[in-house]
């Protein structure tokens, strides 16, 4: 197995080494500087963000356990390289997520409920992007998502809120995508007509090393990050789990962007802890030495051992755990008084416009489930 | 006089083709003032006869003069015009920002326009042939078709794609074809074909009003094909079917450039003493319903005729639902005239392939026949 070697000799940018130390790579040395500029409440913040996440994660996969959810997708493992990207978006920015990107929603906004109510099978979409910072849906079929944003992004040059020069307001947009939809012809001509276009975009690609169960060598022989440079933007390798490098540099490609400096692509190397969603059997395919490998570049557990040489207390660190732990018992709660939504809702928006077709079948429907109520009485 | 230029729309229209007919016409691009464009003040009143391909022009310069969040997109439609002109002059008088050529893929097309119309940004693409638009196919109906209720409504897809379609052109493969079954098939999609140029006028302006998304089929056979468009009265809703010819013994339906054929046949059978009711189908989702099963409730008798594949076909929905909404007005089973269940073939076969008048009298003479 070739992967690891190519993995080693690419440039990446990590701050924070798998033991917590504040050692940049060579490729890290602009973004070195940086670091100190960033005030200890976002650190802190980071921290909060991540142990949320996981802690959805636990939450997410407990309740599928139980039958309250069809499906759980986890994070768990991708939390630095999520955390980090996020909360270096501006407010006006747009972020277009696959569907494992929970911690982004509710960094925007978003209430996990929602997550949970999509994953539970009370609704095809859950919220409206404008009322959660601007995180746009789930998108199931891999990279769809990828021309959507990139769509959005040459909206944004066409209503000229993008790259006038003010930075509260010029907008940009980032995609989420994995390195398994990386193959898809979506992925690919969103990249084609970003550049094309010179949109405000970042491509953020998290390596999680696995699509389901095939291997990220199977989708690429060379680096991922180097598919930026072929499409005629910067393609950078960061560590994933280190959330000062998902930070530092999603916003420096973020900042680029609304500049009016181009599309980039950021391939976040990361690893997917769990399994790919709750039916999946990740012991079929993957070695424990692997898993343990990845286990000790823990992005949550070396930021912590940061934070704590930096300064912040155990009760700092228990506050944080117990916050999780009643949001996390909220989500549980109110998951649970999640119901069906009435049936008009079939045919409510397959169409904005009126269409006969709809308002005929949905009182179809209602005079067939009447009849059983009237039979009945 | 064609066939075709006897659909005329409205009553009013006949008048006033009759008054204006020799009247010099403001500098609508017919095609002989193709490279005469209006300034774009002028607004065009009037009856003028245009062809089917420029009176979409016309629409879409209307379309792109009344909303300046229109925008169309695609390839070669910038200064080439389109491969078949349908977007010529428009991208000097509105600009590269507002008539876009896009890179050569389809899904990256129609996927960045459902990201624009969630800017509320109005696109309408154009796919340069029938047989190129299934690179996009995962697009339109994965997404572009579901946005709107994955949105819970909130976000419209006011996205038009126009793709010319159908046979009669002698061209090679994956360049005569009639796709509209696959796309009829799915939910949150409308689709409209005009017949002839005064509802393409007024129909591809209807199209990119709306909020949902709309696959435009333009049957590119009649694009170069003459009649009348009043540009003051738009005449029939898009979704509205329409008899196009009144009979009493047997209902013929079809859309695009079937109804041409349809004309024909009903022509031939006239001289024969068949008197044949044509029905303009022009919207193939939904379907309206209503104008057929009238025509049939007093012939008794329906052919469904289409250029496309007849397995799984808009022409077996049609002849299905007429069974179960006539059913005892019907003399006759509903007979359908198809292309066969085969690829387009080589063109130098299409006379055979494509229903041609007569075939569609041999129908006619069997449905007559019960």
């Amino acid at each position: 197995m070739t992967a690891p070697e190519r993995e080693c000799d690419e440039p990446t940018v990590q701050l924070l080494t798998p033991d917590g130390l504040l050692q940049p790579t060579a490729a890290a040395e602009e973004y070195a500087p940086l670091v100190a500029g960033i005030k200890e409440e976002v650190l802190r913040q980071f921290y909060r963000d991540m142990t949320f996440s996981r802690r959805v994660d636990i939450t997410g996969a407990n309740l599928q356990r139980q039958g309250q959810l069809a499906l759980w997708p986890p994070s768990f493992g991708q939390e630095a390289a999520q955390v980090g990207s996020a909360r270096a978006a501006r407010a006006q920015d747009h972020l277009f997520p696959s569907y494992r990107e929970h911690i982004v929603g509710m960094i925007r906004g978003l209430d996990p409920v929602r997550l949970f109510a999509l994953m539970r099978g009370v609704t095809l979409g859950g919220w409206d992007p404008r009322e959660t910072g601007n995180f746009h849906l789930y998108t199931l079929v891999l990279a769809s998502q990828n021309l959507h944003a990139t769509g959005y992004a040459m909206g944004l040059q066409f209503d000229g809120e993008t790259a006038t020069g003010d930075p509260d307001r010029d907008a940009a947009v980032i995609v989420y995508y994995g390195d398994g939809a990386t193959s898809q012809g979506d992925a690919n001509e969103a990249l084609v007509f970003a550049s094309s276009y010179q949109c405000p975009q970042v491509f953020f690609v998290q390596n999680n090393q696995w699509a389901i169960s095939v291997p990220v060598s199977r989708q690429s022989r060379h680096p991922l990050a180097h598919r930026g440079g072929g499409f005629g933007m910067p393609g950078v390798r960061i560590d994933g789990n280190d959330v000062l490098a998902s930070y530092l540099v999603t916003r420096r490609y973020l900042d680029a962007a609304r500049a009016g400096e181009g599309p980039s692509l950021i391939e976040a190397m990361t690893y997917r802890m769990g399994a790919h969603t709750t039916a999946d059997d990740p012991t079929k395919y993957r070695t424990d030495s692997e898993v343990e490998l990845w286990s000790a570049r823990d992005p949550i557990v070396r930021y912590k051992t940061w934070l704590s040489g930096r300064g912040a207390s155990a009760a700092f660190f228990a506050e944080v755990e117990e916050e999780a732990e009643d949001m996390a018992a909220d989500l549980r709660r109110r998951t649970q008084e999640l119901v069906a939504p009435p049936r008009s809702v079939i045919f409510a928006h397959v169409y904005q416009d009126p269409h006969p077709l709809m308002v005929e079948q949905a009182a179809w429907l209602d005079a067939f489930e009447h009849s059983f109520e009237e039979g009945s009485a | 006089m064609s066939a075709h230029e006897d659909a005329v729309p409205t009553d009013a229209m006949r008048e006033h083709n009759q008054h204006n007919h020799s009247t010099r016409h403001h500098a609508v691009p017919t095609d002989a003032t193709r490279d005469t464009r209006p300034s774009v003040a002028e607004t065009v009143h009037g009856v003028h006869t245009l062809s089917l391909a420029k009176a979409i022009t016309a629409g879409l310069r209307a379309a792109l003069r009344a909303d300046d969040r229109v925008i169309l997109m695609g390839e070669d439609i910038g200064p080439l015009g389109g491969v078949f002109r349908v977007t010529e002059g428009l991208q000097a008088e509105f600009g590269d920002q507002r008539v876009r050529d896009t890179p050569l893929a389809e899904s990256g097309i129609v996927g960045t326009a459902i990201g624009l119309a969630m800017r509320g940004i109005r696109s309408v693409i154009e796919i340069q042939f029938d047989g190129f638009i299934f690179p996009a196919f995962d697009q339109i109906t994965t997404q572009l078709s579901r946005q709107t209720l994955r949105h819970g409504g909130s976000v419209g897809m006011p996205v038009v794609i126009r793709l010319p379609y159908g046979g009669h052109i002698g061209s090679i493969e994956h360049h005569q074809e009639s796709p509209e079954a696959y796309f009829a098939h799915t939910p949150g999609l409308r689709i409209v074909s005009p017949s002839q140029p005064h509802d393409a006028y007024w129909m591809i302006q209807e199209a990119i009003a709306c909020n949902d998304p709309v696959l435009f089929l333009e049957p590119k056979s009649r694009y170069w094909s003459k009649g009348p468009v009043d540009f003051d009265h738009p005449g029939l809703p898009m979704h509205n079917s329409r008899v196009v010819r009144a009979g009493t013994d047997v209902t013929v339906v079809g859309h695009g450039a079937m109804v041409s054929t349809l004309l024909a046949a009903a022509e031939i059978a006239a001289t024969e003493g068949t008197s044949i009711e044509v029905v303009d189908l022009r919207s193939l989702s939904p379907v309206d319903y209503d104008p057929l099963l009238e025509s049939v409730r007093h012939t008794c008798r329906l052919v469904v005729a289409q250029e496309a594949y007849g397995h799984a076909s808009l022409g077996s929905e049609i002849a299905a639902t007429v069974a179960e909404r006539a059913f005892y007005s019907l003399e006759a089973p509903v007979l359908r005239v198809s292309g066969f269940d085969t690829p387009y073939p080589p063109a130098a076969l299409e006379t055979q392939y494509l229903p041609s008048p007569d075939r569609v009298l041999e129908a006619v003479d069997r449905v007559l026949a019960f």
